[in-house]
Parts: C-alpha cells; sequence; structure tokens
C-alpha cells in the first residue's frame, strides 16, 4: 500500500473534517425531520388518522435516515478515534439518554399501529414525542458544551478522563448557553419537521404545521443570533501556539493550546466564513417566510439551507478544533492530533467516494418513487400497507 | 474473583450483545428466505407466492425493528464503556464498521422501507430488485461485523505505534482477507440460514398440526428445508473451518474448549466428553475418539497441537519479552522523535510482545515493577474458564448435526413424499424453533468467552480496556437496558405470536384481484381500478 502517500496527510485530515461535517449536515437533514416530525405530532395531529398521516410522512423514509446517525457514529470511530473514544464516554448518560431515544423509536413506528387499542397507540404516540423532541434538544447541548470547552484529560497513555462526579457529565452538561444551544437545534429540526410536513401532508395537519413551524423558525433564528451574541462576549476560545504540525502522529499531547478571548476572532481571520452564518440566518427567515405563503418545495429547500448553515458555522468558527478541553487545554482535541493513521484515512475515503455517491443515488430515488402527499384516504383504506 | 467496572462492563456487552443477536439470525436469514418466494411469485405469477412472500414479510419487519435498535446501542457501546479500546484499535476496527453503514447498513434500511411500503407504487420486478436488495443489505452488514470481529480474534495487518500509543493498521487487505473472518462469516450467516429456515419450518408445521393455510405452510415448508439442509450443512462445515484457522491464531481458545491440558503426540485424540477441572489441570472421565483432534486442528497426522500447559509457559515467556519493550515504550514517550536507536531497536524487537505486559497492569501500574508471583499469576490469567467452553462447544455441535438431520428429513419428506409430514415430526418441528437461537449463542459464547482475557487477541487485555467510568453509570446503563430489552422483548414476542396466530390476512382470490389492479394502475387505467378498490389486499 503506497497508493496512500499519494495525499498527504494533512490534506486527508482536512477532507475528513469535512466529511464529518457532511455526515452531521446529512443527518440532520434527513433524521431531522423525522425528529421535528417525532416532536410536532401531538401539536399537529389530534385524531387517530391525522396522526397516522404525520407518520406516515416519515414512514418508509425514517429507517434510512436514521443510518446517517449510525454511519456518523461509524466514521467518528474509523477517521477520529479520539474523539469517538471521549465524547461517547464523556457524554456517557447523555449518550445513554440518545440512545434509548433511537431504540425506542423504530420500534414505536413499527408496532404503533399494529393494534387498534387506542391506550396502546396513545403510549407510542409519546415515545415519538419524546424520541423526536429529546434527542433534538441534546444535540445542541452537546455541541455547545463543546463550544465553551469540556473538562477532560488525557493520561500518558492516552486514556481519556473525564473530569467530575458522574452525575455531573449529564446536570453539568445544562448550562445556561448550551441550553440555549439546545434550543437553537430543537426549534430548528421542529421547523425543518413542518417542512416536510407542509409538503407531505394536507388538511388540518398541513395548517398546523405551518402555524407551528413559521414560530419555530423565528425561535431558531432568535437563539441562534443570541447565541452569537453571547460567544462574542461572554465564551472564551481556544487557539494552538508555537509551531503547528499537520502532519504529525495523532497525540493529543503533542500539542500546545492557549484560552483566547472568543472564537469570533476566526472572522476577522478567516472572513469568508461568514457566509456559514449568513446562510443559516436567511434560511431560517426565508424558511418562515415559506411558511407563511404556504409554498411547499422551496420551503423545505430553505430549510435545509438554514440547518446547513448553522452546523457549517460552528465547525467552521471552531476549525482546527474539534474538541477542546477546558480543564487541560493542553488535550484538547484537534484536526491535526486525533485522526486515525494515514493508511486508515486513505482506505476510508476511497470506500466514502466508492459509496456514497451511490447511497445519494438510491436514496434519491426512494423519496422519488415516494413523491406524493400521504392523505387521509390513504391511511384509512384498509388496502394500504401503510403504519 | 472480584467484581469490578470490568466485569460490569463486560456484563453489560454480554447482555445487550446477547440480546442483538437474537434478531440478527433470523434478519439474515428470512430477508434470503422472502426474497426466493417473492422470485417464485414474479417467475410463476401464481398468488400464493405473493401471499407467502407479504406474510414471511411481515414476521420479517417485526423482528428486523428489534435488530436494527439493539444494534445501534452496539455501536455506541464501545465508545462509552470501552473507550481504552477504542481509542488503541479505532484506527482499524473503525474501519470495518464504517464501511459496514456505508456498503450494507445504507442499503437495507433504505429500501426496506420500500419493500413494506411499495407494494402499489412499484412494478413487480422493481419490488422483487428491492426485496433482494434488502436481503443483501443485511448479509453484506453482517461480513463488514464479521470482518472487525475476526480482528479481534486475529489482528492482522496492524502494528503498534509508540508515537501515538495504539494500533494502527498497515495492509488493509490482511485486515479484509483475514481468513478467521472469512471462515466466520460463513458459518455466521449460515447459521442465521439455519434459523430462518427452523422458524418457517415451525410455524408452517404448527398450522399444518391446526389444518390452517395448508397450501401456503405446506410450499413454505418446502422451500425452508431445502434451503435450510444445504445451510446446515454450510454452518458445520464451515465452523469446522473457524477450528482449523483457530489452530494457527489462537492457539489456547481451541485448547480450552478441548480441555487439552498437556500438549499430546500427534494426531491429538478428541475429548467426546469429559470433566474438565481447572483446579488440577486435567479432565476426568474424558471419553476420547483417537486421532480426530489432530485431524480437524491441523489436517495432518503429524502436526502437534500445544496444550494447555505449554501455552501458558510461553505466555509467562512473551511477559517477560513485553515488560522490555514497555521499557522502551516509556523511553520513547519521554524523547519522542529524538530517540536514541538503540532504545527503538529494542521496541521493535519486543513489541509484538508489548501486549502481555499489559496483562500485569490488573496487578500493578507500571508493568516494570511486577514481582516473580505476578509475572506467573499474569500468565495463569492466560487461561480462560475451560468448563462452560467446553460443554457450550459441544451442544452448539451437537445441535449442528440436529439440524442436518432434521432439514434432511423434512427435505425428504417435501420432495419425495409429496410434502406430506407425519404429526409427530410436525410436532417436533415447532419444538425447535428455539433450539437455532441457542446454538447461535452458544457460538458466540465460545468465540468471545474463549477469547478471555483478551478484548484483542494478545494485543489489549479486556481489563485495559474498559472506559474511565463509576460503578454507578455503567450499573444505571445497565439496569436500564435491561428494563428496557425486558419490555420490548414482550412487545416484540406479543406481536409476533398475535400476527403468527392471525396467519396470512388475505385469500388467493384476493390476491388475483389485486394482481389484476395492480397491472392496471401501472399500465395506467386508473378508472377500472377506482371502481374495484373496496376489497381488501393485507394491511400490515
Amino acid at each position: 500500500m503506497i497508493l496512500h502517500d499519494l495525499m498527504s496527510y494533512e490534506l486527508l485530515r482536512v477532507i475528513w473534517w469535512g466529511l464529518l461535517g457532511v455526515l452531521l449536515i446529512g443527518f440532520a437533514l434527513t433524521d431531522g425531520f423525522d425528529m421535528g416530525v417525532g416532536a410536532l405530532l401531538p401539536f399537529v395531529a389530534k385524531t387517530d388518522v391525522e396522526r397516522r398521516v404525520a407518520i406516515n410522512t416519515i414512514g418508509p423514509v425514517w429507517e434510512g435516515n436514521q443510518v446517517w446517525f449510525i454511519l456518523g457514529g461509524g466514521a467518528i470511530f474509523a477517521a477520529w478515534p479520539p474523539l469517538y473514544a471521549l465524547s461517547f464516554s464523556g457524554f456517557y448518560l447523555a449518550m445513554f439518554v440518545v440512545l434509548a431515544a433511537f431504540i425506542v423509536r423504530p420500534v414505536a413506528f413499527k408496532y404503533r399501529s399494529k393494534r387498534e387499542d387506542p391506550r396502546w397507540r396513545a403510549t407510542w404516540d409519546w415515545a415519538l414525542f419524546a424520541s423526536g423532541a429529546v434527542p433534538a434538544l441534546l444535540f445542541g447541548v452537546a455541541v455547545g458544551n463543546v463550544i465553551q470547552g469540556v473538562p477532560f484529560h488525557f493520561t500518558d497513555d492516552l486514556m481519556p478522563i473525564y473530569e467530575g462526579a458522574w452525575y455531573m457529565k449529564f446536570i453539568g452538561l445544562l448550562d445556561p448557553f448550551s441550553i440555549l444551544a439546545g434550543l437553537v437545534s430543537l426549534s430548528m429540526l421542529v421547523m425543518h419537521g413542518s417542512a416536510w410536513l407542509t409538503l407531505k401532508a394536507e388538511g388540518n395537519v398541513q395548517t398546523r404545521a405551518r402555524a407551528i413551524g413559521s414560530i419555530a423558525a423565528l425561535v431558531a433564528v432568535g437563539t441562534y443570533v443570541l447565541a452569537g451574541l453571547w460567544l462574542a462576549v461572554g465564551v472564551d476560545g481556544f487557539a494552538t501556539v508555537g509551531e503547528l504540525v499537520t502532519d504529525g502522529p495523532s497525540n493529543p499531547l503533542h500539542s500546545e493550546v492557549a484560552r483566547t478571548s472568543s472564537w469570533l476572532s476566526a472572522y476577522a481571520d478567516r472572513p469568508w466564513i461568514a457566509i456559514a452564518p449568513i446562510m443559516g440566518i436567511a434560511g431560517g427567515l426565508l424558511t418562515f417566510l415559506g411558511l407563511r405563503a404556504g409554498r411547499e418545495v422551496s420551503t423545505l429547500l430553505v430549510s435545509k439551507m438554514a440547518i446547513l448553515g448553522v452546523i457549517s458555522s460552528v465547525g467552521l468558527t471552531m476549525f482546527p478544533f474539534i474538541m477542546p478541553s477546558s480543564s487541560d487545554p493542553q488535550s484538547s482535541l484537534t484536526v491535526w492530533n486525533s485522526s486515525s493513521s494515514h493508511l486508515t484515512l486513505f482506505v476510508m475515503l476511497v470506500a466514502t467516494v466508492i459509496f456514497m455517491p451511490i447511497i445519494l443515488m438510491y436514496t434519491a430515488w426512494v423519496y422519488k418513487v415516494l413523491w406524493g402527499k400521504v392523505t387521509e384516504d390513504d391511511v384509512t383504506d384498509k388496502s394500504s400497507s401503510l403504519y | 474473583m472480584e467484581f469490578g467496572i470490568v466485569e460490569l462492563s463486560r456484563l453489560q456487552f454480554a447482555v445487550t450483545v446477547m440480546f442483538h443477536f437474537l434478531f440478527v439470525p433470523l434478519t439474515l436469514g428470512l430477508s434470503i428466505l422472502v426474497a426466493i418466494m417473492e422470485t417464485v411469485y414474479v417467475m410463476t405469477n401464481r398468488p400464493i407466492w405473493r401471499q407467502m412472500t407479504k406474510f414471511w414479510g411481515m414476521l420479517f419487519g417485526i423482528n428486523f425493528a428489534l435488530g436494527v435498535a439493539t444494534g445501534i446501542t452496539m455501536e455506541f457501546q464501545f465508545g462509552m464503556n470501552w473507550s481504552y479500546y477504542s481509542h488503541y484499535v479505532g484506527d482499524i476496527f473503525g474501519a470495518p464498521l464504517a464501511i459496514e453503514g456505508l456498503m450494507a447498513f445504507f442499503l437495507e434500511a433504505t429500501f426496506v422501507g420500500l419493500f413494506f411500503f411499495g407494494w402499489d407504487k412499484l412494478s413487480k420486478v422493481a419490488h422483487l430488485v428491492v426485496a433482494w436488495l434488502v436481503a443483501i443489505g443485511s448479509n453484506f452488514s453482517a461480513l463488514w461485523i464479521l470482518i472487525a470481529n475476526g480482528w479481534m480474534q486475529n489482528p492482522v495487518g496492524a502494528e503498534f505505534n509508540p508515537m501515538t500509543m495504539r494500533m494502527e493498521m498497515t495492509n488493509f487487505f490482511e485486515v479484509l482477507f483475514n481468513e478467521v473472518a472469512q471462515a466466520k462469516f460463513v458459518h455466521t450467516v449460515s447459521a442465521g440460514y439455519v434459523t430462518a429456515s427452523v422458524f418457517v419450518i415451525g410455524v408452517s408445521a404448527w398450522y399444518l398440526l391446526r389444518s390452517r393455510h395448508i397450501e401456503l405452510a405446506r410450499r413454505s415448508l418446502t422451500v425452508a428445508a431445502a434451503f435450510g439442509l444445504a445451510s446446515a450443512f454450510s454452518v458445520v462445515l464451515l465452523g469446522d473451518e473457524s477450528g482449523y484457522s483457530a489452530t494457527h491464531s489462537q492457539k489456547m481458545k481451541l485448547a480450552a474448549i478441548e480441555a487439552m491440558w498437556e500438549t499430546h503426540d500427534a494426531p491429538a485424540p478428541f475429548n467426546l466428553v469429559g470433566f474438565p477441572d481447572q483446579e488440577a489441570r486435567e479432565t476426568h472421565y474424558a471419553i476420547e475418539i483417537p486421532w480426530a483432534m489432530g485431524l480437524i486442528g491441523t489436517r495432518s497426522l503429524t502436526t502437534e497441537i500445544p496444550g494447555i500447559n505449554d501455552l501458558v509457559a510461553t505466555a509467562e515467556d512473551r511477559i517477560r519479552s513485553g515488560v522490555i519493550a514497555y521499557d522502551a515504550l516509556v523511553e520513547i514517550r519521554e524523547t519522542r522523535e529524538a530517540t536514541d536507536p538503540a532504545i527503538l531497536a529494542q521496541f521493535e524487537e519486543h513489541s509484538a510482545d508489548l501486549g502481555f505486559a499489559f496483562l500485569l497492569k490488573r496487578y500493578v501500574d507500571d508493568p516494570r515493577d511486577a514481582t516473580e508471583e505476578q509475572i506467573i499469576q499474569a500468565s495463569n490469567d492466560t487461561v480462560p474458564q475451560v468448563w462452560p467452553l467446553f460443554w457450550a462447544f459441544r451442544i452448539m455441535v451437537g445441535l449442528g448435526f440436529g439440524f442436518i438431520a432434521t432439514m434432511a428429513y423434512f427435505f425428504y419428506r417435501a420432495s419425495f413424499k409429496g410434502m406430506d409430514f407425519p404429526r409427530p415430526a410436525l410436532h417436533l418441528a415447532v419444538w425447535m424453533i428455539p433450539a437455532p437461537w441457542i446454538a447461535a449463542e452458544l457460538g458466540w459464547f465460545v468465540a468471545e468467552y474463549g477469547r478471555q482475557p483478551w478484548t484483542v487477541d494478545g494485543v489489549l487485555p479486556t481489563a485495559m480496556s474498559v472506559s474511565a467510568l463509576s460503578m454507578t453509570e455503567v450499573a444505571l446503563t445497565l439496569a436500564g437496558f435491561v428494563i428496557f430489552y425486558t419490555i420490548l422483548f414482550i412487545v416484540e414476542m406479543g406481536l409476533m405470536l398475535k400476527y403468527i396466530r392471525k396467519g396470512p390476512y388475505e385469500d388467493v382470490e384476493a390476491t388475483e384481484a389485486w394482481n389484476k389492479r395492480h397491472t392496471d394502475r401501472l399500465s395506467g387505467r386508473r378508472n377500472a381500478d377506482a371502481i374495484t378498490r373496496p376489497d381488501a389486499t393485507p394491511a400490515e
């Protein structure tokens, strides 16, 4: 295997940093509307038929969408092993809660409509709501924590140690800034779910989704701007110090890191990254207008643009940091010190280049086959195979 | 043995992975059986086969949901509870998991929705293709997972990098074509096919005993018996292949399964049954088959298979060598790029044994401070508990031969006796439904418990692999999983039984009516369709 020398280690690391973003955004764009619809379920759909309409808009696709999440986990494991080891064990109880949500959700989808009993269905509806709203909130909370730095260090053996009592790993995550970040992600995904329901449903479900979605869009923009202002004045940033080795061995203990007054100095160094927050804000406002005006396809597209902008703004602002340490900045994970080996990154890139276009093609085909609205007639028609 | 964070984490892993594997084998096998049934439907256009596809497909769907849900746990578990493992081998182990997502899981998860929702939206052939894509996706998924697992058993294509304090990949193709992984893959998917066949035969037999859905049951039973017979042969043969590859990669596991304490002159005998005694290191009341072990393990009459006592002596040597490597490693960590070449050479020479030095970390923080007794103790630790392995293996193999016999019998009755099955045989088939699950779980037990005290054989000890977590956290999540999984299990069994009792919905005429409508619809004659719509095709 000499082939992998064709691409420099440095370049591969940047590519994989980008792919990490692609996977997170892919997850938020697809599974995001599933979570949004879950969180919206009790509010947009009152009767059983309406609920089945809402559920069946995502019924055939949620399973494939969820793979973005699983693939994201696998890709972090393969391309950023220290990040995987640290974040999954560090956010232990929060991860368990997210996991619980992702276990309940498939089961709730499949089993809800398999019995007529209203209590059975109400229980699963509640489960669908929680398994949509809770992770949507927690993902934002996690990002809020990462932005502020997480209390961890590495031992000489490179064992990641998350500091503090075990319950602090959950309760400690819920500081005001992180809760604000959680609200950004929750409102953003509710907005996205509304845009999806507007496209795929009609009647009452659609009307309610548009009303709630337009509020969610404004909340998303508001909280996002607020978080940005907070970043400017209230949150310290991180910066690498000394000579930067971008193709050295992946050892977090080999680099030096200092605190800075703000993350936002990145915008002075790389002004072009301002495009990301602009897309985020503009996308949110356009989604608001689109929902008000009753546009369907274009609203979903601008909602996607908002998500793309918001998530990439976090990554671009923090670059090259991936997971800074608040208690031992030295241990911070950056693009340059926490990747897999040169060969592994290359092999994984080849696999991605081969399979990602295939995945996108067949996913697009499936969405095309399923194109069109889910109606009340569809779900009440006994001959259909819907949930 | 003290019960600490390591044991608790192992318990959690065992509970979640064994629960996950209740659903996996049925998914693997049933996806293929359903695709075969649909193929027959598309080729013959006979409604009964569509009815079969939809009925078994529905049971597949109930099972699939839990397989997916519990599989997510597995992917999280490494990072959550085994973070040092994740750091130490993520460079190699992570890749097949990620490729599994890219190549396999995306495929099956994207198309499984279309399989259930696409009956009215796709042409027959397109739907058939979808069914096969789901089956192929599921089976590819198993391939990549077993490449990852195979690497834990036989860590090829990688070496330790002192600068990053972890194993790094040196050759992807060695990881990919690891002989242990390949044998395990075929063995495991075959086991899945046997599981699904026994399931289909059992449920069909239950219908026949009650004289319900006779047409569907007979045909299903015939397909499953043919498929199951081939798979049962494959599972036993490839199990043998696994044993053969273990001879060179995992000698200790093989010796423990066989309770072979002393190295025997070639060809070694096979202990058919006996009572292994770990303390005395001997096997009481053993019934031996001469030569058999030598033949299975080495496929020769002259190659020796080392016994446990000799392997412990080897382990002791390797621990001492590993301590030398560790000593050099500490120096390299200090001096980094400026390391004295002599130290590097010392490290190179002994680095293959570094993992053995880590065995001492259970007793001392710095392996260089270990006493003589601790070294002896650590080398004895390399012997897994023998009796559970010995018996689990024998029960699994016994069941394997049982499957061959059963499948052969049903295949014979189906092919040469006009699908006429005697009632006692049908009763047996119903009672046999749990057997393949028992065999599969025992097989995994042998593979993973037999690998102890290592997570990655000879590279990283289990005791060192865990996360820095408190007992409270792990106990909390373990309790969470147990409660959660128990509820899910009750719900899924309830639904499974409900839908089996209910049986396939539609009768053949309804399917024929659907057939006609479907053709009309796809050819664009929607008007006729709207009028005849009220009669039923099956709901899910």
